[in-house]
């Protein structure tokens, strides 16, 4: 018997948002000699600029899987393991991926930054001390993410106006918050960025 | 867009926009939510489930799962020490499914493992025969048909019979209408972590919405005592009432207690959809009768709510839809019929609004038809029947507190439309947005209104009560602290914030150290029926007014003179004779001063067998105007504005209140638009978020809100709750506007694109 109900047949995940990989498939680290079958060789992620390693890892295991039960990093939160929702946001070379949607192994080569690597040691960032301040946290299962979205849009488009920033962050799901104080948080950082710049 | 008319932040304590404490660690990804919480040697459970809605039994054999490496238990029916089932209101569900499975996804057995994927596998493994059978899934069916459960099939019907049955108007309208089930879709999945205790009894941290209704459930369950049972909340990532019921906290227990280990779960998404209960999918039929100039004659309703294969808090739900059937307005005369019935598809309880929101989509559809029939303007209709305080409910009950419902309907009228459909519409801000389908010249636009409300707080005689503690004493730097301990369950609505605000409300500024919610104190009960700002915000506040009266007491012992003689200013003792004053930290140097409290609202009385009697506490009123572009031919809709009044009482902290009328905002958007389990034949088609749809960014209505603030009698500071009626009137808001743009009757929400464009 299934232990699993039926399921209407899925579209393949929707993976990275449109952004290619780093072409590391040459450091991707072989399956383990004389470990159960699909576990890796111990291997090396490079995240928030220090080098981690992973021992122990299945195949498949996501970098989300990783990031969180193997090296701890419980910052990036997982809400559907399926690419919608965002939780899991973490920025792959600079660029945002869903980190349950790559594998680890995949990340090998690669600067994986996560929301401990967005924060500054003591203290806040503009973004997260404008979400604070504009009521843009609820339960806050969501704002880990969001804090890694908005991160990736106001680097790449510091000017992006409303309906850009909605736009932007509509791969990220909050259920508590409507979205109204997250979008005036962005527009807060993006005029205090403004004001600084000159 | 994103614009909030709010009201300006206050300098005192209450009323001002203060920031929420987690708020920081929440931003930093350093707050802790159950699924977050690991501790050495932990083991990982994993939930077996019934893959069909309806079937008998045949066998459970688990010897598979125990022959996998690496599990370390397996638990069935027959491994439940104490009561066979658990619920809210009645215990009749099962812990696991033993003779029969009553839903898809009913707990059948459950695993403990060393790791995750070891769990997962043994869960498979286990071997179960089932003899499925036909699941009736239609509530009409079971409402006249066999039992499906000893209890019998109809949880509750509540008959309200007011006035002259027989009355009649000149104008007559009627209609039927359908509500689809909804689902809370909180963002955290549910997770637990059960330690086994030496005293033989077990530690849960889990994300839930009442601690001691949980408790109580898995003691009873375990074969415990409660005092063995302690309960710690863990963070919860967002509730709406999915949390309510039992999920996985008895499951949890029992293997730690078989272990002898830690043992955690984290439901994936698709377990989530089918580990919680739903919002209950609704069939009304209404007649409404009125006098040529557009009175209110009569309500007539009758109303179905597809319980699903277990109680939860069904019968609290069908007196809700019930009571608030005709809407908030003057009836003179009604017949309403409620009934919640089983049937074989998933357990439906609470969620944001409670009965209040299926309602609301049938009378708001009537008024608007009923306006039609006597050619008159929708808002004049409503505003010439708007409820007043002292005007009788159709349960009898007389509204003795604050109603402003035409106040809350010429609000959200008031507020200036968006920019036409001829200014351009980016494609992005089109029906269809980046699919890049729609047409401005296709576009129509429509305006909806809709009212409703709801009770606040526990009603029909329920003992509703909140037990705190308070410790006053001085801190690190001989500086006052004082550490509240209520057992009321943070779920993201900003309870943590208010509690500091009302501490420092009542005591002066001083450090407010909440400490954490568990079963070492009193219950508070539910996150729930917008009541933890009057229920637990009062409890806080009537035990630093305690406090109070000791530290002037202290003080009266001090300087030798009667407590008569002091008072209370700004933080510190005053003896006016003398004109001497006494600060909070010197009174404190003599050592800590302790209160403790259970707060209580007015008590409420049962329902009698005709419907009436003062069920409730008090009421909460709000109107919302939805302004919705529609692509007819396509179907597809965009909502461009939603503009609310509500009636707040008063706002302890404007910021935190506009959050939570966005958010219930948006939910019931959702539920006019796009949200909707759906079922086949009892199977749950859409449990993930590929497929169920919630609101995004772009989805999300610019929300314009005016706060009406009329301080409630009886409440603390005059504040009513604020969560639910965001929830309640914007959906059926949404509806009347796309009726107005495509001429549709539309009696269904979620009005999904074939609905529009097959028949438009
Ligand atoms: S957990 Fe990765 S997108 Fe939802
Ligand atoms: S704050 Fe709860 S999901 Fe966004």
């Amino acid at each position: 018997m299934s232990s699993q109900p039926e399921r209407l047949p899925r579209q393949p995940p929707p993976g990275t948002r449109g952004q290619p990989l780093p072409d590391d498939s040459a450091h991707a680290p072989p399956v383990a000699a004389g470990e159960p079958v699909g576990v890796l060789a111990p291997y090396e992620l490079s995240v928030n600029g220090t080098v981690r390693r992973v021992v122990g890892a299945w195949v498949g295991e996501s970098l989300l899987t990783v990031l969180r039960d193997r090296l701890g990093l419980v910052g990036t939160k997982g809400a559907c393991e399926q690419g919608e929702c965002g939780s899991c946001s973490v920025l792959l070379d600079g660029s945002v991926v869903c980190s349950c949607c790559v594998l680890a192994a995949d990340a090998v080569g690669a600067e994986v930054t996560t929301i401990e690597g967005l924060t500054p040691p003591d203290g806040l960032s503009d973004i997260q001390q404008a979400l604070v301040a504009a009521g843009g946290v609820q339960c806050g299962f969501c704002t880990p993410g969001f804090v890694v979205a908005i991160h990736d849009l106001l680097s790449t488009r510091p000017d992006a106006t409303e309906l850009e920033v909605r736009e932007a962050l509509s791969g990220n799901l909050c259920r508590c918050t409507g979205y109204g104080r997250i979008v005036e948080a962005v527009r807060i950082v993006q005029r205090e960025r403004e004001a600084v710049g000159g | 867009m994103g614009s909030s008319t709010v009201a300006v932040c206050r300098p005192s304590e209450i009323g001002a926009d203060v920031r929420r404490p987690d708020g920081v660690p929440k931003t930093r990804g350093a707050f802790a939510f159950a699924s977050d919480l690991s501790v050495e040697g932990m083991l990982f459970a994993k939930t077996l489930r019934s893959p069909h809605p309806h079937a008998r039994i045949v066998s459970v054999d688990v010897a598979g799962a125990l022959a996998v490496p690496g599990v370390r238990a397996v638990v069935t029916a027959s491994d439940v020490p104490g009561a066979p089932t658990f619920g809210l209101e009645h215990r009749d569900q099962p812990v696991f499914a033993s003779d029969v499975v009553r839903y898809q996804g009913e707990p059948v057995a459950a695993v403990a493992a060393d790791d995750p994927a070891t769990a997962v596998a043994a869960a498979a493994a286990i071997d179960v025969t089932y003899d499925v059978l036909e699941p009736v899934v239609d509530p009409e069916a079971a409402l006249v048909g066999p039992a499906l459960h000893p209890d019998g099939n109809v949880f509750r019907h509540l008959a309200i019979r007011h006035g002259d049955p027989d009355a009649s108007g000149d104008v007559v309208v009627e209609g039927t209408y359908e509500v689809g089930m909804q689902d809370q879709a909180f963002m955290g999945p549910e997770s637990g972590l059960a330690v086994p205790a030496d005293d033989g009894g077990v530690h849960l941290h889990i994300a839930t919405q009442w601690l001691h209704a949980d408790r109580d459930q898995i003691a009873a369950c375990l074969g415990l005592p409660p005092e063995l049972v302690h309960l710690t909340l863990a963070g919860v990532g967002g509730a709406f009432g999915g949390r309510e019921d039992v999920s996985l906290q008895i499951h949890l227990c029992l293997l730690a207690l078989r272990t002898g280990r830690p043992v955690k779960m984290v439901y994936s998404r698709d377990e989530s959809f089918l580990g919680h209960v739903h919002r209950h999918p609704a069939r009304m039929w209404y007649r409404h009768h009125a006098t040529r100039s557009g009175d209110l004659v009569k309500v007539e309703a009758r109303v179905l709510l597809d319980g699903g294969a277990y109680a939860s808090s069904s019968g609290a739900v069908v007196a809700n839809a019930a009571c608030f059937a005709p809407g908030p307005y003057r009836v003179p005369n009604a017949v309403v019929d409620g009934y919640a019935v089983r049937t074989h598809n998933p357990p439906c309880g609470a969620m944001r609004g409670f009965g209040a929101v299926q309602v609301c989509f049938g009378h708001e559809a009537q008024m608007d038809k009923l306006a039609a029939a006597l050619g008159m303007d929708p808002v004049e209709l409503r505003l010439r029947n708007a409820l007043r305080t002292g005007d009788r409910l159709v349960t009898g009950q007389v509204v003795t507190g604050a109603a402003p419902v035409a106040e809350v309907i010429r609000a959200a009228v008031a507020h200036p439309l968006p920019p036409s459909l001829d200014d351009g519409l980016p494609m992005m801000a089109r029906p269809g947005g980046a699919g890049m389908t729609a047409d401005v010249a296709d576009l129509r636009r429509g305006l909806g209104l809709a009212v409703g409300f709801k009770n606040i707080c526990f009603s029909e005689g329920f003992d509703d009560s909140v037990a705190a503690r308070l410790r006053l004493e001085l801190g690190a730097s001989a500086t006052p602290v004082a550490t509240v301990h209520v057992a009321t369950a943070e779920v993201g609505q900003g309870f943590v914030t208010l509690a500091e605000q009302i501490a420092r409300e009542e005591l002066g500024p001083l450090d407010v150290v909440l400490a954490d919610a568990d079963t070492g104190v009193g219950s508070a009960g539910s996150t729930s029926a917008s009541r933890q700002t009057w229920m637990s915000g009062g409890a806080v506040k009537q035990v630093c007014e305690q406090a109070r009266r000791a530290l002037v007491d202290r003080a009266a012992g001090i300087w030798g003179c009667a407590a008569a003689e002091l008072v209370w200013l700004d933080g510190e003792v005053v003896w006016e004779a003398t004109a001497q004053r006494m600060a909070l930290a010197e009174i404190l140097a003599g050592g800590p001063v302790e209160e403790r409290c259970v707060h209580r609202h007015r008590p409420t009385t049962p329902l009698d067998a005709g419907g009436q009697g003062d069920a409730h506490l008090s009421f909460m009123f709000v109107a919302h105007r939805a302004v919705v572009d529609v692509d007819p031919g396509l179907g597809l809709v965009r909502v461009v504005q939603i503009a609310t009044g509500q009636d707040v009482g008063r706002a302890l902290n404007p910021l935190q209140v506009v959050g939570q009328i966005e958010g219930g905002t948006a939910q019931g958007v959702g539920l006019a638009v796009m949200e909707e389990i759906v079922l086949d034949h009892g199977q749950v088609r859409n449990p993930s978020f590929t497929d169920y749809l919630i609101p995004t960014a772009l989805d999300a209505p610019d929300v314009a809100i005016t706060l009406i603030e009329e301080p409630e009698p009886g409440a603390p500071y005059g504040a009513k709750g604020v969560g639910e009626p965001p929830a309640i009137s914007s959906g059926p808001a949404v509806l009347a506007a796309i009726r107005d743009a495509t001429g549709l009757e539309l009696p269904r929400a979620p009005a999904r694109p074939d609905d529009i464009a097959l028949r438009a």
